[in-house]
């Protein structure tokens, strides 16, 4: 286990590194002056351009040798300085973060959760049923093919703007402030329900096909075979086959987070609600690199933590990795 | 060898949701013989159909229309008519000109960047499985990497510092970053697959790495690669989409992700301007979800176990 653990947190603090790394040479080494394209966008007068070409070249710490820029970038990075947002100025660019974060986290951790689980029971109940079976299927692979982003579009053309019961845009009611009330929380959860929505249906799909493949794999596996020889009763049977392919999905789960991640930046920005994706939306549109390279950090730590996160529960379900056997994971 | 087959389920996820098989039948099975089961399946003929429609509609399209895809030529925000059959936009743009233009783009991204992944994720797996010891350490260790960060990330980065980008230039990033999942699966495949006899006899014979790969592992896992590639085509496409859709896509000509970009920003939604965003995201739908099916049906040609009954 202890082997297990080493190799995957090798993985991810080269992971790290190599992200941070790379967050630090796009700005620097693509054509272009970075600080110019983005005063020049800005459009302000030249006397306040020409102070704020020094300021941004301080900032970038762009006026040391290029080493040292490099060492400052950590060190920085470690006092959670990311700069200061150009779209919001002059609020920090972590502190921006933060407040979008929960909009974000509340859409994603449980449609991410929520479609794991509803997609492995559904797929593992209609695999070998041949009426369910054929109408899973191409339900599934279209809710896979669906571009996020097109989905909240039919929803909320749909359900938002033609039969009107859910609100189009934002995450709570442009009449209230955010606070502890019923109120609140109720427009909160109104608004909260078609995002989520768009991103449970994508997720599901995709589980659903995934855990329904998977048992008929293991359907045909030789333990079935024998089980079925001894006489043992189908919901047995089928118990063990769903339990040998809830490791792969786990796995898949690991390697799906990214794309569910950009899922969900598009989701927000289709329905305007405040999370990360709509601030990097902001950010493109207002050139703030600074806010999007500290949402790109954002990204990055909480796949990585997610990751581990999945890491662990393998441990707890595998026990081959537990006694330090080389597990599906273990890799 | 044992850690091959061990991680072989492991690998059988790859795109959401979609498993691969380990196939390979090729070697006995003439081509005459696939085409023929690939023929028989409804899935195959039902996928290919609806791709090759949308082939077609990329082809002849831009011919049937005499507007450019984002010049202002008709009436603003007018629903399909006999002029204009999909409409036109908030500022009077054909949108069947960008929608059969915008196919195109995607055919190219699906094509290139799934070609680019392919290319770079074979090398790496046979390279790694077949080499092993430390070459494998390496290659895999850089495959776990790029298997962990979320690479959608770093294509925003990057394509937001490109100042000029164009539909080539897209692909070619989106190939660079989505080759992992490839690598791992036939690094695994290699692995167990360098252990049979026929590899052993080639070696024993003199023949080069390089022609061992290519010409005794590779064919054994040819229906695996084709439909690897397939996969590669449909995923590309979506991402492509999904940076074109935060406004990260080409900026000159159009794409099926930048028109939905554009309708949202325009408020295409609170204005009921529908044929403006719904065309685009249906093609990609389809395209992907057909070849999906195809992939499926791809599937139990070539491993007869999973043909119905």
């Amino acid at each position: 286990m202890r082997r297990y653990f080493g190799r995957k947190l090798s993985i991810y603090a080269l992971t790290f590194f190599l992200a941070v790394t790379i967050n630090w040479m796009i700005p620097r080494f693509m054509p272009g002056d970075p600080v110019q394209t983005m005063l020049a966008r800005a459009g302000l007068r030249p006397e306040a351009s020409e102070q704020m070409f020094a300021y941004y070249t301080e900032v970038f710490g762009l006026d040391v040798p290029i080493f040292e820029q490099y060492l400052n970038f950590w060190s920085s990075l470690f006092r959670g300085d990311m700069g200061t947002s150009i779209w919001l100025f002059p609020t920090p660019v972590t502190e921006v973060l933060l407040s979008a974060l929960p909009y974000t986290l509340g859409l994603l951790l449980p449609a991410i959760i929520l479609s794991w689980i509803a997609g492995n029971k559904f797929g593992a109940f209609a695999a070998r049923k041949r009426w369910l079976d054929n109408t899973l299927l191409p339900v599934g692979y279209v809710l896979t093919a669906t571009p996020y982003m097109w989905l909240a579009l039919v929803l909320a053309f749909v359900l938002a703007a033609t039969a009107g019961w859910f609100p189009i845009s934002g995450a709570y009611g442009i009449t209230l402030r955010p606070a502890w009330n019923w109120n609140f929380m109720l427009s909160l959860a109104h608004h909260w329900v078609l995002p989520f929505l768009t991103l449970f249906l994508v997720s599901f799909g995709a589980w659903a096909i995934g855990m329904r493949n998977l048992i008929i794999y293991e359907l045909e596996a030789d333990y079935t075979t024998y089980l079925e020889t001894l006489g043992a009763p189908r919901g047995l049977v089928r118990k063990y086959a769903f339990r040998n392919a809830m490791l792969p999905q786990l796995t898949g789960l690991a390697l799906q987070l990214g794309v569910i991640v950009a899922g969900a930046l598009v989701t927000e920005i289709v329905f305007n609600y405040p999370g990360l994706g709509f601030l990097i939306k902001q950010a493109i549109e207002n050139r703030d690199f600074f806010l999007l390279q500290g949402a790109f950090f954002f990204i990055v730590i909480g796949v990585l933590l997610a990751n581990f996160l999945i890491d662990i529960v393998y441990v707890m379900v595998d026990p081959r990795t537990r006694l330090g056997m080389e597990g599906e994971a273990a890799t | 060898m044992i850690e091959g087959e061990a991680s072989e389920r492991t690998d059988l996820v790859e795109a959401p949701g979609v498993i691969i098989g380990t196939g390979g039948t090729s070697a006995t099975t003439s081509a005459g013989e696939l085409l023929f089961f690939a023929w028989r399946n409804w899935k195959v003929r039902i996928g290919l159909g609806i791709v090759l429609i949308f082939l077609i509609a990329a082809f002849v399209g831009p011919l049937l229309t005499d507007h450019p895809p984002n010049e202002y030529v008709g009436p603003t925000s007018a629903p399909p008519s006999a002029q204009f059959w999909f409409g036109t936009t908030i500022f009077g743009q054909d949108v069947f000109s960008q929608f059969v233009h915008g196919l195109g783009a995607t055919f190219l991204v699906g094509v290139i960047a799934g070609g680019i992944a392919a290319v770079i994720g074979m090398t790496v797996g046979f390279v790694a499985g077949y080499r092993g010891g430390m070459t494998d350490e390496v290659l895999s260790m850089l495959t776990n990497i790029v298997l962990v960060i979320p690479t959608f990330a770093v294509l925003l980065i990057v394509a937001a510092y490109l100042s000029v980008r164009g539909v080539v230039i897209e692909a070619v990033f989106i190939g660079l970053t989505s080759w992992p999942w490839v690598a791992r699966a036939i690094r695994a495949q290699t692995f167990s697959l360098r252990a049979r006899e026929f590899v052993d006899l080639a070696r024993l014979s003199g023949s080069r790495p390089l022609k061992i790969i290519v010409t005794e592992i590779a064919p054994n896992m040819s229906s695996y690669l084709f439909m690897t590639f397939i996969l590669l085509f449909g995923s590309s496409v979506l991402i492509a989409a999904t940076l074109d859709f935060i406004g990260l896509g080409p900026t000159e000509g159009t794409s099926l992700g930048l028109m939905m970009n554009n309708a949202v920003l325009w408020s295409a939604l609170q204005l009921g301007l529908w044929w403006w965003f719904i065309p685009p995201g249906l093609a990609i739908t389809a395209i992907v979800g057909a070849l999906y099916v195809t992939n499926v049906g791809l599937d139990e040609v070539f491993n007869p176990k999973l043909r119905e009954m």
